[in-house]
């Protein structure tokens, strides 16, 4: 789309970006308030993360959540890239139709029922509730994200380098690790990157499916917001907010300079 | 890609297929499908003092006939008292209508930005997807959180309005259906925002030139031919915002008032204050029900866009 950026546009998209980004950068603000009262400025003052550092249960909790971000994660890259390729490369076997539709419904299935389902089933085979339920529970929900992430890249692969890698000696998997693997490779990072998000951010499917011991930082920050906002969450917050930020613009800095860099190498050819 | 002898070749070695397939397939049906189906039943059971807290329980060593007897015991009892009270009929109708009203102010909001970002220049576009995407990838409940602060009746917002002098009173805007649709226009905005840019930014604006060159109004070329084009991505983001708002627990709970009735909440204290599972079961089914139709929309509409990028 071309044409004139009309000052009707331009407004728009500040006022857009204004909403988006005001209560962040409040809340970022306050943070460094050295009042309790978080509506009233009385300094700045950095003793809030002070104070956060010390509390255990807040530190064991973040803890918690760092460990079954990674585990989850990771193991949900590897079984939302599997699903990809079945996805994408095996049009027929049976039940397909089952197949994608248990890919996609996670993605829009309120969290209450996600949660409280596999709450159930932790219940009905008396599996002891904590870490690895809820590291179970955010695999489930979050492989399916990775599989439309991956799938995406996937369909535009060129099969016929995977074919070319087979005719010259290399076993499928082989072809599929050395050729089609560093294709897609940018996409399975992006999946891994969103699934440990996701799970960093659940608050509704880990409170069904934790158990005594482990509390997440989602978990821990809602019991305490329920008794009112205090500068310590504030703290918290801003410091989630700037590792996600710094992750977000690197990766997409790596992307562009990843980009201009092919761009090139295709010039220069 | 459609046809299966090039699938069989390309896919490779059968044990390399099978594990694709296999693996995930499995991994769903013991914690997708196997979990709902386990809804299903409980839903059918009556609460009881025990735990787990609810009846009948299934016993399959006890052998078959003391199976038949706990089957007979399921009964519909739950879906029935759900129907006749008044406040779960409430919660249902005014989870829709608090999530049709967000939808429709997050499109008001959604649509002005995503057109202004589509008509950017071009070196700025990447910038400003960035900017919409970020919020996305920051935790929703520190998102939510933030406008606490912002809507307490000491909050930043009514100190600004006396400030400039347009309120003498602190307005009550926490706690209010008013506060949920703030909250959820806020939260759900980059969903409506990224599907819209996509199908704006494909557009070919000399077809806008060409209503105008021919006698269409501005409005008119707008409203026939952008509004047209982008209906695609209107759906998807009306869908994609309408879905998870229907269920909503996090926003409701925070910043809604007692009197704020969304399903997601309901079954949240069904379960966790009431210990009622059995009915917080068949509360989750009603709800899923109410979804069944914009879900299967949402589906039809990504297998359609996988077929196109095909």
């Amino acid at each position: 789309m071309s044409g004139r950026w009309s000052w009707f546009n331009i407004t728009s998209v500040v006022i857009g970006f204004a909403f988006l980004y005001i209560p962040i950068v409040l809340l970022v603000i306050y943070s460094f308030n050295e009042s309790r009262l978080v509506t009233v400025w009385a300094g700045f003052s950095t003793k809030w993360y002070v104070e956060m550092l010390g509390n255990e249960g807040l530190m064991d909790a973040a803890w918690v959540t760092i460990r079954v971000a990674l585990a989850a994660a990771t193991v949900a890259t590897v079984l939302g890239t599997l699903a990809a390729i079945a996805l994408v490369r095996h049009t027929r076997f049976f039940g397909r139709t089952l197949f994608t539709g248990m890919v996609y419904a996670p993605l829009v299935m309120p969290e209450v029922i996600t949660g409280l389902s596999l709450l159930l089933l932790f219940v009905s085979i008396d599996m002891d509730r904590g870490f690895w339920t809820v590291t179970l529970a955010h695999i489930t929900f979050s492989m399916c994200f990775v599989a439309v992430v991956v799938q995406s890249r996937l369909v535009s692969f060129d099969m016929a380098l995977e074919e070319a890698a087979q005719d010259l000696g290399c076993t499928p998997m082989q072809a599929f690790v050395k050729v089609t693997l560093p294709v897609i490779f940018p996409a399975v990072l992006a999946g891994w990157m969103l699934a440990f998000t996701l799970s960093l951010d659940d608050l509704v499917i880990a409170s069904f499916t934790s158990g005594p011991g482990a509390t997440t930082l989602p978990m821990k920050i809602y019991s305490q917001v329920r008794l009112g906002v205090t500068p310590e969450i504030n703290a918290v917050s801003t410091i989630l907010i700037g590792l996600v930020a710094i992750g977000v613009i690197t990766a997409t800095l790596v992307n562009k300079r990843r980009m201009v860099a092919d761009a090139r190498a295709a010039a220069a050819r | 890609m459609a046809q299966p002898e090039q699938a069989n070749r390309t896919g490779g070695s059968e044990a390399f297929r099978r594990i694709a397939i296999v693996v995930p397939y499995l991994w769903l049906l013991a914690l997708f499908l196997l979990p709902f189906l386990i809804v299903f039943r409980i839903s059918l059971s009556e609460p009881v003092l025990a735990m787990p807290p609810y009846a009948p329980q299934f016993d399959w060593s006890a052998g078959w006939q003391e199976f038949l007897e706990a089957l007979s015991q399921l009964s519909p009892a739950n879906y029935l008292w759900l129907a006749e009270d008044a406040l779960y009929r409430n919660a249902y109708l005014s989870s829709l209508r608090i999530a049709l009203i967000s939808t429709a102010l997050t499109l008001l909001i959604g649509f002005p930005l995503a057109y202004g970002m589509a008509r950017a220049p071009e070196r700025l576009r990447p910038i400003l997807l960035m900017l919409v995407i970020l919020p996305f990838w920051t935790s929703f409940l520190i998102r939510v959180y933030a406008w606490i602060g912002i809507l307490k009746p000491e909050g930043l917002l009514n100190q600004f309005l006396m400030w400039i002098g347009v309120i003498g009173e602190p307005l009550t805007i926490l706690n209010t259906d008013t506060a949920v649709y703030i909250g959820i226009v806020y939260s759900y905005l980059p969903f409506m925002v990224l599907p819209i840019y996509a199908t704006l930014e494909r557009m070919d604006h000399s077809l806008v030139e060409a209503a105008l060159d021919l006698g269409c109004t501005a409005f008119g070329a707008f409203w026939k031919v952008t509004a047209r084009l982008a209906l695609p991505g209107i759906a998807a983001g009306c869908l994609l915002v309408f879905i998870p708002a229907v269920g909503e627990f996090v926003i409701p709970d925070l910043l809604g008032g007692t009197e704020t009735l969304m399903i997601g909440r309901t079954l949240w204290i069904e379960f966790f204050a009431n210990r009622d599972w059995p009915v917080a079961s068949a509360v989750a089914i009603l709800l899923l029900l109410l979804l069944v139709v914009p879900i299967v929309l949402f589906q039809n509409a990504q297998a359609r866009a996988q077929e196109k990028a095909k």
